[in-house]
């Protein structure tokens, strides 16, 4: 059994899907990351996986359980942290994870003992007294984490949970959700924007766009899948005239951009390409004044499945559009 | 069950760390209370009269004497002799007096001759109640006036005495039934209206919804919380505003305990209606613009401030379904009559049944989806 089975599940507003037929399965203990512009559709599937929109069309089943016919034990199985900010500024962090005890009908003896452990699991056992409205983003988004395990969910799903926290605070929620995933056995499904933490932390992702999978699989294959693989910066101290044309005829090139003496060499194999210039230079008597090879960031990826054009486009004002939503 | 509770838990403890709104939800119905309830309660006093005597016999200065008595005592005038009908008409047109009294010629001899004599009051009635207040007192001065003359054999006139049956009521304390209400609505009005759509809009009950809470327990919830600050209001208002009216025996147990009931029905009455007109809304603003609109269609129909037999038709339906009416009228009688629960069983009955008929439509319309 797969922890979460997505089949064709579509979520229109009007004649626009936001969610189109999107089918893919994630095993148990995968990060499974999703990545998508603005406007792809992400928040949508997410909230439909977590029952709080209704589907339009296609079936989805959380640890075996459909999210339409059985929300409610999808929703004991599952711990969401949604996109905007949810906890309660007046109230103490130890509060705010109280009310939530409660509502998951976590028995009074367990309560206090899961809270204070989850706080200190996500550094905040300090200020479990102090009001929420005191803390900082990152902190209220650990504390979200904190709130989102406290009846010890198998699967834990996160809408951009590190989307407008210092890369501090960051590294601080990647480490705690690692751990935590570690320590719980559980399987995480997260969005982001940050590409090197979804390369980094993901076992394997799917890049969204319009509301379809454009691409899944491990971040290593979905680089390796883009051609253009390489990028060597090369300088030199000094070069022949026809230097360039020597560069392009080397095995693997696809082009060669230079600047006086500093050579921008895409290539499709990298170590061949370094290697064989390596030999060329030699052979010419010409000295490499500094030789680096890139490889393709997950950034090219996502470029490369989703386009360059900017996603604007007017839409329907919703709540989640209003001046008081807190968008972090 | 533990539900429920966790859902008002959480809604009373913010509200215990940020009070600012219920105070001043408070502090909007009491500041009314005094204000109209001294703007409106207090006797017209002072107008400026102006006197025409046109006939100079005995009768005539019999009168002025009695207008003289009337500014030195009563004080709801003062009078100004005009030597003629021109000047005094023309300061009236141009607001310096209120009213001119025209003693005209052949006065002393009508009186004298029993042949129907009349004064004349002209006055300005752009301002309706210094106007009535003036004809009142000039019917009333002018009633021991006709008995200064002895009465020519017994009268067929029938006279009419009046009994009051309770103490003397000011104004102040004729608007505290709705000002008690008043608070109990803006209360609902910002519990269950303002801080609900902005919790929704800020994305708090996304929060719940992805917990096993069941819809009705989420309703449940939601109203029972803003009802008991909608309570809490009310008890302050019963309290602080019979203190301030000026109720004899402000804190007498067991009517406080009969207010108590009426407390808590009207306010699940309008937490009730709060919901259900807020159920489908996500703007933070609706709530914002409907408050004054609201508070007006259901405040002034209500009979707070002006007896509801003067209505027109269409504001009489109004009156009719308007939870406000049947508030007010309970409160009029405990607070007024302080009268026993039973005068207003069909009041509370009214309440209850409005309160079941609001929850049981706002809950078919509730989404538990966002
Ligand atoms: N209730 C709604 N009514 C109409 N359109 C909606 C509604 N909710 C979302 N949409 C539209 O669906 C599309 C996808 O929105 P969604 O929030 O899922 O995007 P996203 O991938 O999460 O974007 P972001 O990265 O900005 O969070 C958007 O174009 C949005 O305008
Ligand atoms: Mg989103």
């Amino acid at each position: 059994m797969f922890d979460i089975e997505v089949e064709n599940l579509t979520k229109c507003f009007g004649d626009f899907c936001a969610v189109d037929r999107l089918s893919f399965t994630v095993e148990h203990g995968e990060v499974f990351g999703l990545l998508g512009p603005n406007g792809a559709g992400k928040s949508t599937l997410i909230r439909m996986l977590t029952t709080l929109v209704p589907p339009t069309s296609g079936t989805a089943r959380i640890h075996g359980d459909d999210i339409v016919r059985a929300a409610n034990a999808v929703r004991q199985t599952i711990g969401v942290i949604p996109q905007a900010m949810t906890s309660d500024l007046d109230l103490t962090a130890e509060e705010n994870m109280g009310i939530f005890a409660k509502l998951y009908g976590i028995p009074r003896e367990q309560r206090r003992h899961t809270i204070r452990e989850l706080l200190a699991a996500v550094d905040l056992a300090q200020w479990a007294n102090k009001p929420v409205k005191m803390f900082s983003g990152g902190m209220r988004r650990r504390l979200e984490i904190a709130r989102g395990l406290v009846h010890e969910p198998k699967i834990f799903f996160l809408d951009e949970p590190t989307t407008g926290l210092d890369p501090v605070s960051r590294v601080a929620v990647w480490e705690m959700l690692s751990r935590l995933k570690r320590e719980r056995d559980l399987t995480i499904l997260v969005t982001t924007h940050y590409m090197d933490e979804a390369d980094k932390l993901c076992d394997r992702i799917a890049i969204v766009d319009h509301g379809k999978l454009v691409a899944l699989d491990s971040p290593l294959k979905l680089k390796a899948s883009i051609p253009g693989k390489n990028i060597l910066e090369v300088s030199f101290a000094a070069v022949p005239p026809d230097w360039r044309a020597t560069l392009q005829a080397l095995p693997e090139v696809a082009e060669v951009k230079a600047e006086d003496h500093v050579f921008r060499i895409s290539s499709n194999n990298g170590p061949r390409t370094t290697v064989e210039l390596m030999d060329a230079a030699r052979k010419a008597g010409v000295t490499v004044a500094s030789l680096s090879v890139q490889s393709t960031t997950l950034d090219d990826v996502f470029v490369h499945y989703t386009g360059h054009q900017l996603r604007d486009a007017l839409q329907a004002p919703d709540a989640a559009a209003s001046p008081f939503m807190l968008r972090h | 069950m533990h539900r429920i509770l966790a859902i008002i838990e959480r809604d009373l403890r913010r509200f215990r760390r940020s009070p600012t709104l219920i105070v001043v939800s408070m502090i909007m119905p009491l500041v009314q209370l005094v204000v109209l309830g001294y703007a409106f309660g207090g006797k017209v006093k002072n107008l400026q009269v102006g006197v025409v005597d046109q006939d100079h016999g005995v009768p005539a200065v019999k009168l002025k004497e009695l207008c003289q008595a009337v500014a030195a005592n009563a004080r709801t005038f003062n009078t100004v002799a005009y030597p003629d009908e021109a000047a005094a008409l023309r300061d009236l047109r141009e607001g310096r007096i209120s009213a001119v009294l025209h003693i005209p010629p052949q006065f002393s001899r009508k009186v004298l001759a029993g042949a129907n004599p009349r004064v004349a009051l002209i006055e300005d009635n752009t301002d309706q109640f210094a106007a009535s207040a003036l004809e009142g007192t000039m019917s009333q001065m002018l009633g021991p006036y006709n008995q200064s003359a002895p009465p020519p054999r017994m009268s067929a006139h029938a006279t009419l005495s009046v009994v009051e049956v309770y103490p003397y009521v000011p104004y102040i304390q004729y608007l505290l039934p709705g000002t008690i209400v008043l608070a109990i609505f803006v209360s609902a009005m910002i519990g269950g209206g303002i801080i609900y759509i902005d919790d929704k809009a800020r994305g708090l009950h996304e929060g719940y919804l992805v917990t096993p809470i069941r819809k009705f327990e989420l309703i449940l919830g939601f109203n029972l919380a803003g009802a008991a600050k909608a309570i809490l209001a009310g008890l302050v208002l019963v309290t602080v505003g019979s203190l301030i009216a000026g109720i004899p025996d402000p804190l007498n147990l067991a009517r406080l305990a009969r207010m108590l009931v009426l407390v808590v029905a009207t306010a699940l009455a309008l937490i009730s209606m709060m919901f259900l007109l807020m159920v489908r809304v996500s703007d933070p603003l609706v709530p914002r613009a409907t408050f004054g609109v609201l508070n007006t269609v259901l405040f002034f129909p209500s009979g707070a401030v002006y007896p509801i037999q003067a209505f027109p038709t269409w504001m009489k339906v109004i009156t009719a379904v308007d939870p406000f009416t049947y508030a007010v009228h309970g409160f009029k009688e405990l607070v007024l009559k302080n009268t026993g629960l039973l005068a207003i069983g069909p009041d509370l009955a009214f309440l209850a049944g409005f309160t079941v008929l609001a929850m049981v439509a706002a809950t078919l319309l509730f989404r538990r989806t966002l």
